[in-house]
């Protein structure tokens, strides 16, 4: 393998490694604030297809990036109504969210399959993609992916530094102390639970807009499932994610080109690549973080009323 | 002033689940309903063909009673493990490695008779269905790996290696993507009509799951442990001995559905067998609220629908994706509706307390 091989080996694995950060971001969000969902492979393909629509009609990425976020929103809110309003099991929610969501971009995307899009296109940073070997891997790459360069690190401030996102980490941990301390636990699960939806729903704009440009069922592929091993890979922590979302970017960018390449691995056991790792990941981070890897307190479980 | 507060019942609302379930189902339609309207198609009529696909016509139960079957034996599986609070997703997955299973030895031995060959094939079933529930079991004891995420990872592993085995391994000398047909050896003979004689096993495995549930000691464990392992610990139950047991019955059902779908169905592997009926099974188990005799009605509800649904698809174009659509939303609103039979909401006046 000669050294130019190696650096778009690299952008691609930043390039696959994107949507895949949002989701997992999102997840953490609504997770910190104590509420698992397991939807998030369902709610990524409604978002890569209401993303898709939006800028096939309106031919705007932006509108269609806008479009996906509100459906990821809105398919949390769904959750949400679920979970914390009429405190139904979170489990069995999120997987009926996946369901739903696979059946509806199956019902309404049929006919749009194989169409392409514009979305978001190349736009390397002057000067900055010229700099050798780093300017190339993560300098000439769309808008979104400089988007989520900021992003962990205002998850971080934002969890760490800002008074709502303490807020959200204290009802994640014990919500009844955080109602004692004045704090409304369920308007601050829904912020978390919908806040991260919209995330999730930019990582499947991403998928239509910027990774595929045109629209198929399945478009989503395990990616949704593979955030929610990230997190907890992650300890909950966004910059962990980080290397989390590229060590799958880089797998799947492997995988892509080694079956380029034609090798005489059967290209099925290549596709499995990311989903084995996503076992080894969490088997390896069960092993380093025996204590550590602990969620919040209160993932999970539902606020029930009192009295 | 008054004001509304919500307050847990003393006991269930026992009339509950008759009311939330068509409840329900009705609102569930009425969403349909309008996912009809935008598809430009009549309401009343695709009421109409759903009907007819479902309950209308006797070739349709007769197709809803087969594709019970799978769906009936993983639910029954996931059910054990969902009773102990295990969360096995892997239905599908091991399911397709019950089916790959039984191929193997079809493909294998198709000279020998009926009589051998036949149980060799669910024997091998089960080993593989169920070795492949009892990895992420192995995963989650010892190294706390969450089993949600493991069993699903291996759902899309199994998938791929049933893509692999007919791609490769057994390939058709036709060229499409499946195996050679099975001899006749290893087929399940027909029953009644395209019923099959599997229909006798998944009424055995009923009765055995309710069996053992309700009248063995280690049934009644099973149950204890469903509030966690330090519970279980406290009891002096053998909680780890138990989550194998329970993935490993779990991945065994599966397997077995997967096994009868290829010997009584469809007659060699092919990919189309993984028609997600994996997936099902969890909306069913927990509609059914783990109990096996309404498992049987839920699977064949649920089965039914996805008849109905692909009679809308035959008759009016409509993407058999409608039935999974009410799946999810039939599951989202018995989730949100079961807050009544919960919990009541009382109105208090000012100054009361």
């Amino acid at each position: 393998m000669n050294f130019e091989l190696i650096v778009a080996l690299l952008a691609a694995t930043v390039h696959s490694g994107t949507p895949v950060l949002y989701a997992t971001l999102g997840e953490m969000l609504s997770e910190k604030g104590g509420v698992l969902n397991l939807g998030v492979e369902g709610m990524m393909s409604v978002s890569a297809f209401a993303a898709f629509m939006v800028c096939l009609v309106t031919g705007s990425a932006w509108l269609g990036l806008l479009a996906g976020g509100v459906a990821g929103f809105l398919m949390a809110a769904l959750h949400g109504f679920v979970t914390i309003t009429c405190l139904g099991n979170q489990v069995v929610s999120g997987l009926a969210l996946t369901i739903l969501g696979g059946g509806l971009t199956e019902f309404m995307g049929t006919p749009y399959i194989g169409l392409n899009t514009s979305g978001f296109n190349v736009w390397a940073i002057p000067g900055l993609s010229s700099i050798p070997v780093l300017g190339p891997i993560f300098f000439k790459h769309n808008v979104l992916v400089y988007m989520s360069y900021l992003l962990p690190v205002a998850f971080w401030f934002f969890m760490r530094r800002t008074r709502l996102g303490l807020a959200v980490t204290a009802v994640g941990e014990m919500p009844a102390a955080a109602a004692a301390a004045g704090l409304n636990p369920k308007r601050l699960r829904w912020f978390a639970v919908t806040g991260g939806g919209f995330l999730v729903g930019l990582s499947g704009a991403y998928l239509s807009l910027a990774y595929t440009h045109l629209w198929t069922t399945g478009l989503s592929g395990g990616r949704g499932w593979i955030a929610v091993a990230l997190v907890i890979f992650a300890f909950w922590r966004p910059f962990r994610a980080v290397v989390g979302a590229y060590l799958f970017g880089g797998v799947m960018a492997f995988q892509l080109r080694l079956q380029a390449t034609g090798t005489a691995l059967a290209p099925q056991f290549l596709l499995m690549l990311p989903y084995a790792l996503t076992v080894i990941v969490l088997v390896l981070s069960a092993w380093k973080g025996k204590r550590r890897s602990q969620g919040p307190g209160a993932l999970g479980v539902n606020i029930e009323p009192e009295g | 002033m008054s004001t509304f507060r919500i307050r847990k019942r003393e006991e269930p609302w026992k009339w509950g689940a008759l009311v939330t379930f068509p409840g329900a189902l009705l609102f569930s339609l009425s969403i349909c309903a309008l996912l009809l309207l935008w598809q430009d198609k009549s309401v009343w009529q695709g009421m109409q063909v759903l009907w007819a696909g479902t309950f209308g016509e006797t070739w349709a139960l007769e197709e809803a009673l087969l594709k019970a079957v799978p769906i009936f034996l993983c639910s029954l599986g996931v059910a054990v493990a969902f009773r102990m609070q295990i969360w096995n997703i892997g239905a599908e997955g091991q399911f397709a490695l019950g089916a790959i299973g039984a191929s193997w030895m079809a493909l294998t031995f198709p000279g020998l008779p009926h009589w051998v060959l036949i149980p060799l094939m669910f024997l091998m079933a089960l080993v593989l269905g169920s070795l492949w529930a009892l990895v992420p079991a192995f995963l989650r004891l010892r190294l706390k790996v969450n089993e949600i995420i493991s069993t699903l990872m291996l759902n899309y592993i199994a998938i791929l290696l049933i893509d692999y085995l007919v791609l490769r391994v057994w390939k058709d000398p036709s060229g499409f993507p499946v195996s050679p047909e099975f001899s006749s050896a290893a087929l399940i003979g027909k029953m009644y009509g395209r019923i099959h004689w599997g229909i006798a096993l998944c009424v055995a495995c009923g009765f055995a799951v309710w069996a053992f549930m309700r009248f063995t000691r280690l049934g009644y464990e099973l149950k204890a442990s469903g509030e966690g392992a330090r519970v279980a610990r406290y009891a002096k139950l053998p909680y780890s001995f138990l989550v194998m047991f329970v993935m490993g019955v779990s991945g065994a059902l599966a397997g077995w559905a997967g096994a009868l779908e290829i010997s009584a169905v469809v007659g060699r592997l092919q990919p189309s067998v993984m028609a997600g009926y994996g997936y099902t099974a969890i909306v069913v188990a927990w509609l059914a609220q783990l109990q096996p005799l309404a498992i049987a009605v839920v699977a064949f509800l649920l089965a039914a629908l996805r008849v109905g649904a692909e009679n809308l698809q035959i008759e009016l174009q409509i993407p058999a994706a409608f039935g999974v659509i009410m799946e999810g939303l039939i599951l989202l609103t018995v989730l949100a509706a079961q807050f009544f039979s919960t919990y009541t909401i009382e109105r208090r006046r000012e100054g009361e307390e």
